[in-house]
């Protein structure tokens, strides 16, 4: 067991010039053999692999990983987490996230900076707000706590807000009080101190290269660090999830194209809710520094170079400040983009695959960062007991018998 | 900025005046098909890491659909030619070849 981090032990390290910091996770050299590999050190492989061991005592377990942690979409995105959703099966899942992520600090004894400062989902077109409307009324079903709220209540809680127009007026919102933010780096951080505590081993710099299988059954994975067997193989590679089904000899419905983000220089606090705004593809937040966080829209065809186009970022620009006049003299610090697997439908894939002994997690397109939590917990208990209620109707195989969970109606921007 | 020449007009039209189209060259499922066959004409796209062939619309000028074969890894761009084809024309294959010698072709 690693050092528990306190503010005792803060105290402890000041009195020794904080020199005996130990380091989070071990840099551990690849075994021969381990029960389960899971590809990818993003928040969802490393997810898994925590409950795996938390929930099912399952601890021989590798988290491989082509660059270093967190390094892909986890450390890329814009951090909104909200359940809000339109079906049931995502509402299940989202909100088991959500939840999980109120308690991850003192579960993980690490400050993921969780923050459910308040969420909301402008409606800015009549279609918008019958929308919404529909979707608080299916989220009191689930038991989701969101409502509707008046443009009077936003500008309460968005002083900052134009909500005339012309051109995209404020109608109201769909808000999720229990929303919010949370550190990303420190999300898969946490999760890999605490595997790496439970004996897993994290290894960075290993890219998987392909996949063994005899018989229909897996057998282990070729890597940039040697071959490696297992007898449960997760994929969990976001954007290069259709790159390692090849390698295992199937097809998944995924394409992956570049989603950008922007953060401004800091100011002072001006917003302390999370805002977005669907019909012009734009949301934004401001962070503890005080940048202001934002994200657009993706691009409309295939790319791996985790680099966006640039008309996108001025697109979004460009419809914010119509909403946010106040940052029309912004300076922009930083643009960068990441590579997202998007379904047919929009919603994430948990499930077998055609080779026994694979599964694969992906499809979490735009909006992943906050299903992490509940990711984990689902696809562990799928790949320890064989089903999972909460990934049941997220099977691979659904497009094939049209049994969509079809989110993309709900939000053409799903984040 | 992705820049592609579209095969009609001969214009270098960048992105924003194109609208993409997905994959290119798929073989509709027809009357009398599998539910395998219609999930993979409906859904399981090819999501190459490298050579992509591509659907594009020069809607911000000609209007007509054309092809373009792309690298996804790279951006880089091996040429656009007519729709009115069920499969990359040789020349464009030709150059594919010549520049990824691995390539494991066309299909
Ligand atoms: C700009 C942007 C903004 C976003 N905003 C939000 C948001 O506000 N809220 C939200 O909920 N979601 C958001 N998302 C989506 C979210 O980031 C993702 O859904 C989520 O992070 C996916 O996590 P992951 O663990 O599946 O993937 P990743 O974090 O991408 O991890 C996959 C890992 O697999 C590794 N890998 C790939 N191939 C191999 C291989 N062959 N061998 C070994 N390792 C390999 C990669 O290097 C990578 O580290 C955003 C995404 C982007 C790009
Ligand atoms: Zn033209």
């Amino acid at each position: 067991m690693g050092q528990k981090y306190s503010i005792f032990a803060i105290a402890r390290q000041a009195m020794q010039y904080h020199q005996g910091w130990e380091r989070a996770w071990r840099s551990p050299e690849p075994k021969r053999k381990y029960d389960v590999i899971i590809v990818g050190a993003g928040g969802h492989g490393l997810a898994t692999a925590y409950y795996l061991g938390r929930n099912f005592g399952i601890t021989n377990v590798a988290v491989l990983e082509k660059g270093w942690l967190g390094g892909g979409n986890t450390g890329r995105n814009t951090t909104i987490i909200r359940s809000n959703y339109l079906q049931d099966p995502s509402a299940a899942i989202y909100e088991k996230a959500r939840s999980l992520y109120e308690t991850m600090s003192q579960d993980l004894n690490y400050n993921v900076m969780f923050s459910p400062r308040g969420l909301l989902m402008l409606a800015q077109t009549e279609h918008e707000v019958r929308g919404y409307k529909r979707t608080v009324h299916a989220n009191r079903l689930q038991g989701v706590d969101t409502e509707w709220i008046g443009p009077q209540r936003v500008k309460e809680l968005v002083p900052i807000i134009n909500l005339e127009g012309p051109r995209y007026p404020v109608l109201g919102a769909l808000y999720q009080a229990r929303g919010g933010t949370a550190r990303h780096d420190a999300v898969a951080w946490g999760y890999a101190r605490a595997c790496s505590d439970m004996g897993m081993d994290i290894i960075q710099q290993c890219e998987v290269t392909g996949i063994r299988t005899e018989g229909g059954r897996v057998k282990g994975v070729d890597t940039t660090r040697g071959p490696i067997d297992c007898d449960k193989l997760a994929l969990v590679a976001a954007g290069h999830s259709s790159v390692l089904a090849e390698m295992a000899g199937f097809r998944l419905p995924i394409e992956s194209v570049a989603l950008q983000a922007l953060v401004s220089e800091p100011i002072k606090p001006c917003m302390d809710v999370v805002v977005m705004a669907n019909t012009v593809h734009g949301y934004m937040s401001q962070s503890d520094k005080g940048e202001m966080v934002i994200g657009g829209g993706t691009d409309g065809f295939n790319n791996y170079t985790q680099r966006g186009s640039f008309h996108h970022i001025e697109e979004t620009v460009r419809a914010l400040i119509e909403t946010f006049p106040i940052i029309s003299r912004l300076k922009m610090l930083r643009q960068w983009g990441g590579i997202v697997d998007m379904t047919g439908d929009r919603s994430p894939i948990l499930s077998k695959t055609p080779v026994e002994g694979i599964f694969v997690n992906c499809g979490w397109g735009t909006g992943g960062f906050k299903a992490i939590p509940g990711s984990g917990w689902a696809m562990a208990e799928l790949m320890a007991r064989g089903h999972s209620p909460l990934t049941e109707e997220f099977t691979m195989f659904r497009f094939r018998e049209g049994k969509f969970i079809d989110e993309s109606v709900a939000a053409g921007v799903a984040h | 900025m992705l820049i592609l020449e579209c095969p009609y007009c001969g214009v270098k039209a960048e992105e924003t005046e194109l609208t993409p189209g997905g994959e290119a060259h798929l073989k509709r499922a027809g009357p009398g098909s599998s539910d395998d066959e219609f999930e993979a004409y409906l859904f399981m796209r090819k999501n190459p890491k490298g050579v992509h062939f591509e659907r594009w619309r020069h809607s911000h000028g000609c209007g007509k659909w054309f092809h373009a074969a792309r690298c996804t890894a790279t951006l880089e761009v091996f040429g656009t030619y007519p729709a009115q084809t069920t499969e990359p024309p040789k020349d464009i294959q030709d150059r594919i070849r010549a520049k990824r010698p691995d390539w494991e072709g066309w299909a």
